[in-house]
């Protein structure tokens, strides 16, 4: 017993033990399914058998539906990623602004969507934004002598919608980030910056970006992973089957064929393309910003 | 004190563990004791023990029928009691879960309803459901028999129907009255269209609405004449002929005579119709029975306005209807009660009491027919207050005329396909034409089917 004790606590053993609950979900959560991920993408699975068919299931995946999921994917991360650092970054200076008035309601109005949950948005947008003359969105348009919008039936203003959603739903986040980030900028900067004469724009470009530049590496960081990862957003709008694809994403590819038509192997193609492509962009994002190997030095 | 503190720790996760495994012990061991114990006790006091059978079902509309079935058979087996445990999961949960028990082998209810666009997955490989084919045999000749193709596979029946879906015409009575037209004279598709023309010119409306993001129009009408998606063997015959020719027909009642528009919404199901149809924006609506219930719920305005037809035929003897959708309720082969759970299917999906509850408690066209005359469909309830009309009547004067489709692999890929992109692109955006992006549907399908 007290050999074992001696086990436990000494030097060698007590590593492992406190860092197996990470090892073990890594393993069971994350390995494992990968491995096994791979190897059905090579199966053509039914109940009760598995047959390996070679790169059958990659030779049918890559065909327009998945270039298409794939361009909604990229389109859509883009412009989530651009308006979600640009417009965060600017509610909170806003909002840190001295003379800024209504401080406390304002921040509450913006962060209130990111306690709601997507799909409960989704509902209310897809009422907003209805294809009657009567829908609210249709009905300011026409105020503006603007036609009424088929807005989930054409594929500008389905983006428009799901970047929209994203953007109501996570800009009161990511201003949280910056609004933690602006903090930590000493105020000596901005004060011997205006002893120099410097005007608010030069302090925002020259002192307060670059101060904020690693919150702004990760909110970018973390924005692409959930772009490429959206799911939400177009479900909520067409519950997975939309006109021409307009709103198919690698999710809901890997959703529809894996799970609504049982083509579990590929779905798993599917699946490890994007893993691949979230791996590549991460690792591009990691090196760009000098991340990667900064425990070295 | 560390080294206490730790060793402590330890023999607290020791005895956790051992006796976290005897405990599962005792359980595994003791209540089976007990039950049998229970349970021979019972015999000899009151009959045997009820037998658990467990169901999954996707729609809890459903419940109370469920739960009459299970009363009614205990009255009728009181030596052979049930106690039936219905679980409701959300639609693709439901499905998801029932793919990912059988796949597993374990965790699997004894019966399940199973959506009929989902069902072909279920029959790929080693069929995890029972074969029905003994239950079916001696009634079949009462019921749609095509209501049990649908769920079948090389000739054994492994899903029982739920309701008939007869493909009807709802036709807004005032609309049709204000353009001095009668539906009893619109018997071919062509009488249809140029009873819509009269509409159009009378009254400015539509007369038809075009689903263009679900199969409502399409599948229906080519149905009717005796096409498909794919033929019996499961061969993609969506691009022949016939089916060509219907959705040049449907473009031109669109594009050419205007007596149609695309669906506002997309399809009939999207809060847009409701909307639509109940301020009297189109004078008519082919869908299946089952849409009755969106009447109900969400049209209120045009309460005691509508008129169920038979569906307009496309040649002199034409079929004037189409059986559509469904659910398909099964037994596991893998339960271990199967023979209660065939016997209690046997009651609850074909039995007279059990179709006339279809009607009275679902408000579904029951797919066995001699209910179609029994009493309880001249009962008032709440379609017969709205509609003001004997329901069943129609449903009668096409009894001999309702096909079902094939349901083959490829089938809920195929309905994807028309759903998003065939009707979308040939109607409203009308960049392909019928017959390429038929052929183009046709060659997605079968690259799928290789």
């Amino acid at each position: 017993m007290r050999k074992s004790v001696q086990l436990f606590s000494s030097k060698k053993v007590a590593p492992y033990v406190f860092t197996a609950p990470f090892v073990i979900t890594f393993i069971v959560f994350f390995l494992y399914p990968t491995i096994s991920t791979i190897i059905m993408s090579f199966q053509r699975i039914v109940p009760g058998e598995a047959k390996f068919v070679g790169f059958e299931n990659y030779r049918i995946l890559f065909d327009k539906t998945f270039y298409k999921a794939v361009s909604n994917t990229v389109v859509f991360t883009f412009w989530s990623v651009f308006i979600l650092v640009t417009l965060p970054i600017l509610l909170s200076v806003l909002v840190n602004y001295s003379i800024t008035k209504f401080k406390n309601p304002l921040k509450m109005f913006i962060f209130l969507p990111a306690v709601v949950s997507t799909v409960v948005g989704g509902v209310i947008f897809r009422q907003i934004f209805g294809e009657l003359d009567t829908s609210f969105m249709n009905s300011i348009l026409s105020k503006f002598s603007i036609p009424p919008q088929q807005w989930t039936m054409k594929s500008s203003t389905g983006m428009l919608l799901m970047v929209l959603l994203a953007v109501w739903r996570w800009t009161g986040v990511n201003m949280l980030y910056f609004m933690a980030g602006l903090q930590n900028i000493p105020n000596e900067l901005y004060e011997s910056a205006d002893i120099d004469g410097a005007n608010w724009p030069h302090k925002f470009l020259h002192i307060t970006l670059p101060s904020l530049q690693p919150v702004i590496v990760f909110v970018v960081l973390i924005s692409v992973s959930a772009g490429l990862k959206m799911f939400e957003e177009s479900y909520v709008f067409w519950q997975g089957s939309s006109p021409m694809n307009i709103g198919l994403t690698i999710l809901g590819y890997i959703y529809r064929e894996g799970i609504s038509f049982g083509n579990l192997g590929l779905g798993s193609a599917a699946g490890l393309i994007l893993l691949m492509m979230i791996l590549i962009v991460s690792v591009i994002q990691l090196k760009y910003f000098g991340l990667l190997g900064k425990e070295e030095q | 004190m560390k080294k206490i503190i730790s060793l402590l720790m330890v023999t607290i996760l020791l005895i956790a563990c051992i006796s976290g495994c005897a405990s599962e012990n005792n359980n595994s061991q003791v209540p089976g004791e007990s039950n049998s114990k229970q349970g021979t006790q019972q015999e000899q006091e009151n009959g045997s023990e009820p037998t658990v059978l467990k169901m999954w079902i996707f729609n809890d509309v459903n419940l109370g029928y469920w739960d009459e079935m299970e009363k009614g058979y205990n009255k009728k087996n009181p030596d052979n009691p049930i106690d039936l445990q219905v679980e409701t999961y959300p639609f693709e949960e439901m499905h998801n879960k029932l793919q990912i028990a059988i796949q597993s082998g374990a965790g699997a209810p004894d019966i399940a309803d199973v959506e009929i666009s989902k069902f072909p997955n279920f029959l790929r490989g080693d069929i995890p459901f029972a074969d029905l084919t003994s239950i079916v045999e001696p009634v079949e000749d009462v019921f749609v028999k095509s209501r049990f193709h649908i769920y079948s596979k090389d000739g054994k029946v492994y899903g029982l129907p739920l309701h008939v879906g007869a493909t009807v015409m709802f036709y807004n009575k005032d609309i049709l009255a204000e353009a001095g037209v009668s539906s009893d004279d619109i018997n071919t598709w062509h009488d249809f269209v140029e009873a819509g023309k009269k509409v159009k010119e009378k009254t400015g409306k539509p007369m038809f609405t075009i689903e263009v993001t679900d199969v409502f129009t399409f599948f229906p009408m080519i149905i009717q004449q005796g096409s498909d998606f794919f033929d019996k063997d499961g061969n993609v015959i969506v691009n022949n002929e016939s089916n060509v020719k219907t959705l040049e027909f449907i473009y031109n009642m669109v594009h050419v005579d205007k007596i149609a528009i695309p669906t506002p919404g997309g399809n009939h199901h999207s809060e847009e119709f409701y909307s639509f149809f109940n301020q009297g924006g189109s004078a008519a609506l082919m869908m299946p029975l089952w849409y009755m219930l969106r009447f109900v719920n969400y049209m209120p305005q045009i309460e005691g306005k509508i008129e169920i037809k038979p569906v307009p035929r496309w040649t002199e003897d034409g079929d004037r209807s189409a059986g559509m959708g469904g659910t398909g309720t099964v037994a596991l082969k893998s339960s271990p009660v199967l023979d209660t759970a065939m016997s209690f299917l046997e009651y609850s999906k074909l039995s007279v009491e059990a179709q006339e509850a279809v009607w009275t408690i679902l408000g579904f066209d029951p797919p066995r027919l001699d209910v179609w005359d029994s009493e309880v469909t001249r009962q008032e309830n709440q379609f017969t207050e709205y509609f003001k009309q004997d329901i069943f009547a129609v449903l009668r004067e096409v009894k001999d005329e309702i096909d079902s489709p094939n349901v083959v692999e490829g089938y809920a890929e195929m309905c994807d396909l028309v759903r998003q992109e065939l009707m979308f692109s040939v109607i409203s955006e009308q960049t392909k034409t019928p017959k390429e992006a038929l052929d183009e549907l046709a060659s997605a399908i079968n690259k799928y089917k290789q």
